[in-house]
């Protein structure tokens, strides 16, 4: 078998009696774009949040680069190399696009407690993280407050910020979600081009934007694997069709 | 930037010849209290944590520097920062017991916490319970300045309190400050970028029980005095009363709520409404909390910002 960088083993995941996530069983392989999808309600966020331990699992496990990772905390997971985002755009509103950046880069320098040092010192961040916005489209923005950016320009920025982590594996749920035509495109590329030398599990209804960028698809229905397989596979399965494309077409 | 130099200068001036022109012990008073404002307003503003509990550190740093000075007889300087590093040892604890939970429950821990101080200081015997602990020496600073001058102490008084202002100003403006702005916008993407927030927000606490008792141990100095007052829920109450009716997250307004509640205690004590003061400040509590939530400074920035 391929060299797997991510796997879970019946993983599963019940909220007082509802089971959100059933027995689910991902491999994805090192350096793929994997793509998560199935009907809302699905458990498609459920997964991401039992993968980077935003919620503790009720059974099964984890394992990242062959090591067991059930159990840590959510930070460790990401210092590990896991790094996610979230469905409705995190960034840090009240900072400025270069500040968010940075908070990320500061994180990986370990310049986290230093609380007698002037926050000058953050400007050596600068050029990289500048680097990082040039890269997602977004040089123009670098000063201003993020709060008042484009829907579009956060989730772009949210990518940069990722990307300031240099994670092995980045998570990305519904990162087209709510953007026009211009954004999804824009997007598609840039995922595209940051997926160069890491491995990607994105959850997407969009499916053009799967099929263009996604190696291997798991589709998830009412908690369980449904089908897995490549872009073809996937949609020419009847069972597909009438859980998921029946309601996307 | 010119002119908030300007504005620092002038300040600054007032601050040095103050003395002169008012009663120094009442600018002591009001220095002191900034200091624990500013400093309670690094774990609330800053942190997004509401403490309790804050008159154990306060009060807990004033009968322990109290008894440094008196008993053990240390130089004035080191009493002081003996108060304000038991006070952050203190906090430590309270911090990795309250530190996970949020809202209400942290502030309930924090405050149960400082009542068991509180019921320790009551009933240990170097406290000198109901009474205080009284004649405190306030010694000498550096060894040479008597400090029973009160325009003497004033001067001292001010460079601990300034001094800690500047740790508080320094500390929101470094790399930690950063981080903990991040934290207060979005605790989650702060997590899931690898910040271990609980210890992030454990340094901020220990900042603020540590400046805290530095200011409540100042107090101590000035009024020769540690009591039950210092470490009672009240004192907790009117730390959050300060830093609210200021302007909470920001860096002047806990200074100056401090300032405003101070007189006004001041001079309700003297006047025929002395009865009344605990009921004046729970109604500008009400009004402040239902009314201008941004507090003086908060709403002053706010104006400036609509008008530009
Ligand atoms: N914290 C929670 N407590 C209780 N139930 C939850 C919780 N989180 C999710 N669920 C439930 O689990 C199921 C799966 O939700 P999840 O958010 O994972 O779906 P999804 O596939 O991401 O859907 P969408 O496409 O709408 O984002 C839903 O029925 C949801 O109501
Ligand atoms: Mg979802």
């Amino acid at each position: 078998m391929a060299d797997s960088i991510l796997q879970t083993e019946n993983l599963t995941k019940e909220f007082r009696g509802f089971t959100a996530v059933d027995s689910v069983n991902l491999t994805i392989e090192r350096g793929s774009i994997h793509a998560l999808i199935g009907p809302n309600g699905a458990g498609k966020t459920t997964v991401f949040n039992l993968l980077t331990h935003f919620l503790p699992v009720t059974r099964g496990a984890i394992r990242f680069n062959g090591t067991e990772i059930t159990g840590m905390k959510p930070a460790q997971i990401s210092r590990l190399g896991i790094v996610r985002s979230f469905q409705i755009s995190a960034v840090f509103p009240h900072m400025s696009a270069l500040e968010n950046v940075r908070v990320a880069l500061q994180r990986k320098e370990g310049r986290i407690f230093q609380f007698w040092q002037s926050e000058r010192g953050l400007s050596r961040y600068n050029a990289r993280a500048e680097e990082l916005l040039d890269m997602v489209g977004l040089s123009s923005f670098s000063k201003a407050l993020v709060a008042d950016m484009p829907y579009g320009r956060k989730r772009a920025l949210e990518i940069a910020t990722t990307l300031a982590l240099e994670p092995e594996l980045m998570l990305l749920d519904e990162p087209t979600q709510g953007m026009g035509r211009e954004d999804v495109e824009r997007t598609t590329a840039l995922i595209k081009q940051v997926s160069a030398g890491r491995t990607i599990l994105m959850v997407e209804h969009n499916l053009s934007v799967v099929s263009a960028l996604c190696d291997r698809i798991t589709v998830l229905q009412r908690g369980a694997v449904l089908t897995e397989g490549d872009y073809a596979t996937v949609s020419a399965d009847p069972r597909v069709k009438e859980a998921y494309m029946g309601k996307a077409a | 930037m010119t002119n908030r130099n300007i504005l620092i200068v002038l300040a600054l001036a007032a601050l040095m010849v103050a003395p002169f022109v008012v009663y120094p012990i009442f600018l002591m008073k009001i220095l002191c209290f900034a200091l624990f404002a500013a400093a309670f307003n690094l774990i609330l503003g800053y942190g997004g944590l509401l403490s309790f509990g804050h008159a154990a550190y306060f009060g807990g740093a004033a009968y322990i520097c109290g008894h440094a000075l008196k008993v053990w007889g240390l130089p004035t300087e080191l009493g002081i920062l003996v108060g304000g590093l038991a006070a952050g040892a203190f906090g430590a604890v309270v911090g990795l017991l309250a530190i996970r939970r949020q809202g209400i429950y942290f502030a309930m821990i924090t405050l149960a916490l400082a009542q068991m101080a509180f019921f320790f200081f009551i009933s240990a015997d170097f406290t000198g319970g109901e009474n205080g602990l009284q004649g405190v020496p306030r010694g000498y600073a550096l060894g040479l300045f008597d400090l029973s001058n009160n325009i003497t102490l004033y001067y001292f008084v001010l460079a601990i309190c300034l001094g800690g202002f500047l740790i508080v100003v320094r500390a929101v403006h470094s790399p930690f400050g950063q981080v903990l702005r991040a934290l207060r916008d979005n605790e989650d993407r702060a997590i899931s970028l690898g910040y271990d927030v609980e210890r992030v927000k454990l340094l901020a606490f220990v900042l603020s029980a540590t400046l805290s008792g530095i200011a409540g141990a100042t107090k101590t100095v000035v009024f020769q005095l540690a009591s039950l007052t210092d470490v009672n829920w009240h004192m907790s109450g009117e730390v959050v009363l300060m830093t609210l009716l200021g302007g909470v997250g920001t860096l002047l307004g806990p200074v100056l709520g401090a300032g405003v509640v101070v007189a006004l205690q001041n001079t309700l004590a003297s006047g025929p409404l002395s009865a009344w003061v605990p009921v004046i400040m729970g109604t500008i509590f009400v009004i402040c909390v239902l009314a201008f939530r941004r507090g003086i400074v908060g709403e002053i920035n706010a104006l400036i910002k609509r008008s530009f």
